[in-house]
């Protein structure tokens, strides 16, 4: 048998409020993989990751982290253990300055970038460290959120849509800086709408529809999957 | 006798200064009422009621235990503010997800029930509460008589409430707090708990009230509905500063009290209306009042 995986969620069904969102998603992370969960608008991929960091209002069946069950445990107690969320709206503070931003949250474990290393990746954040967080533009602002959950010693990133809008220079450059995460040993579980993107780093993807995963496609065989890919994505 | 625009400087200078101390009263007051709007998203109409509690806390404190003003200035917000701790942990935190208006009204009922014990208890009438003797006495200022407990409340209501701000928008702790204000489930999911920093926040929004009480028990007499009348200008004050905003309720509460005072001086029938008509011209002209956002 395998090694058992970094992360196992099995028959994972979530809520908000009244509506039902996931019906029994499974999937796994393994160590160091980079993993991305594609599919079309409102097949559920925000609302899994979310469901493994807690942030939901209701949930059920099992999210193992670690070989630790995690579906009972709030959000600050999973953030504890070495999982940070990247939200798609990149979540800047606007009564915050960027080094608040920046340094608002807790170091959870020992062997996160410092600030000077978060500063190599993103030499921008350095020239506006007093702006407001929300003046920044919106790769300023993504760059912002990847390196601030860098620095909290996390080694599990869950990144949701971190390209989404934004030009194509900065989408090279937060595809680099992930590449180098993967390299580093961070483990990433990735929401990406563009599978051209996904595919330049990404170990494995998970299709997602209607609150389920209902495909993995091994990164190899991506390109002879590009008709069924077409026809999940509808593009 | 000189006068400024026809009225004596006596009468212009006293006023003033009452409309000081009425204003650092709601400058305190609108200060705890912004800082539990902000992270709770309740309208804590209780506030009345738990200024009124911290002036009873500093009369229980010398009749029961012999402890004075100094120890009650410590002890009662301590008191008031864990009472409010229990009240936001077994009621107040089922209200977060529904409309603010639930919150007002169980905060609401919860006044008229401390401020109905109060009553049945002590009677409508008040009890006195003698000032500490260090603080007794006045100077004159040449212009002024400067009553020494009066000056006493303003600079420590001063004090107060920069302290308060300083945390808030310059410290760590604080930059906990307004990003838990926006967005208080990324917050929560950094590694924060957030549910305990709320209730932290009301008991600290709680004992500002109850330090506010003790100040108060000296200047006005303690009774039971001493914040019933207070709290309905507060809740003005606040809406003129715009809910939610530090530095607005501050400067809001002085201003306010200052511009109630000169209208005692200048035209005294609009006194008690004053800050009434400010308020609905604000609301036209900026219905997020004047340093609000929209939120």
């Amino acid at each position: 048998m395998a090694e058992r995986a970094l992360l196992e969620v099995r028959d994972l069904h979530a809520w908000y409020g009244e509506s039902h969102i996931l019906h029994g998603v499974e999937f796994d992370v393994r160590q160091g993989e980079v993993v991305t969960l594609l599919g079309r608008n409102g097949a559920g991929k925000t609302t899994t990751l979310k469901s493994v960091m807690g942030m939901v209002s209701r949930r059920r069946g099992s999210v193992r982290f670690d070989g630790r069950e995690l579906i009972m445990l709030p959000s600050n107690r999973i953030a504890r253990l070495g999982l940070a969320f990247c939200p798609e709206d990149r979540g800047i503070c606007a009564s915050l300055h960027v080094e608040e931003n920046l340094l608002l949250p807790p170091v959870v474990r020992e062997g996160g970038l410092g600030v000077d290393a978060v500063f190599g990746l993103f030499p921008n954040l350095k020239e506006r460290l007093r702006s407001q967080g929300t003046k920044l533009s919106g790769g300023e602002q993504q760059m912002l959120a990847v390196g601030r959950i860098l620095r909290t010693g996390a080694r599990f990133l869950l990144l949701d849509e971190p390209t989404e809008g934004l030009a194509p220079v900065i989408v090279q450059q937060i595809g680099a800086t992930i590449r180098r995460l993967k390299a580093d040993g961070f483990t990433i579980l990735l929401v990406e709408q563009n599978f051209r993107f996904a595919a330049t780093m990404a170990d494995r993807h998970y299709v997602m529809e209607r609150g389920r995963v209902v495909d993995m496609i091994p990164n190899e065989a991506l390109e002879a999957s590009r008709g069924k890919l077409h026809d999940y994505l509808g593009v | 006798m000189s006068t400024v625009f026809g009225v004596p400087t006596q009468a212009l200078f006293g006023q003033l200064l009452i409309g000081l101390i009425n204003g650092s009263f709601y400058a305190m007051l609108s200060l705890g009422l912004s800082v539990i709007f902000g992270l709770l998203n309740i309208i804590n109409f209780a506030h009345g009621a738990q200024y009124m509690m911290g002036a009873f806390a500093a009369y229980f404190l010398l009749q029961w235990s012999g402890l004075g003003y100094w120890w009650a200035l410590l002890v009662a917000p301590i008191v008031v503010g864990l009472f409010g701790i229990v009240l936001e942990r077994t009621m107040l935190k089922r209200l977060y997800h529904l409309d603010h208006l639930y919150g007002l009204l169980l905060t609401f009922g919860f006044a008229l029930v401390i401020q109905g014990m109060f009553r049945h208890q002590f009677g409508s009438s008040g009890l006195p509460y003698a000032m500490p003797a260090q603080l007794a006495g006045g100077r004159n200022l040449g212009f002024m008589f400067l009553p020494n407990y009066r000056a006493w409340v303003i600079v420590f209501s001063l004090g107060l409430c920069l302290g308060t701000w300083y945390v808030i928008e310059r410290t760590k702790l604080g930059s906990y707090l307004r990003a838990a204000t926006e967005n208080p489930s990324l917050v929560q999911a950094f590694g924060v708990n957030v549910p305990r920093m709320v209730t932290l926040t009301y008991g600290f929004g709680v004992a500002l009230a109850g330090v506010a009480g003790v100040l108060a028990a000296p200047i006005y007499q303690v009774s039971p509905l001493m914040g019933a009348d207070l709290i309905i200008v507060v809740f003005a004050v606040v809406v003129i500063g715009g809910m939610g905003s530090i530095m607005g309720s501050i400067v809001t509460g002085f201003a306010l009290g200052v511009v109630e005072g000169l209208t005692k001086v200048f035209y005294p029938e609009a006194s008690n209306t004053v800050i009434f008509v400010i308020m609905a011209v604000v609301l036209l002209v900026s219905p997020t009042g004047l340093f609000g956002r929209e939120k």
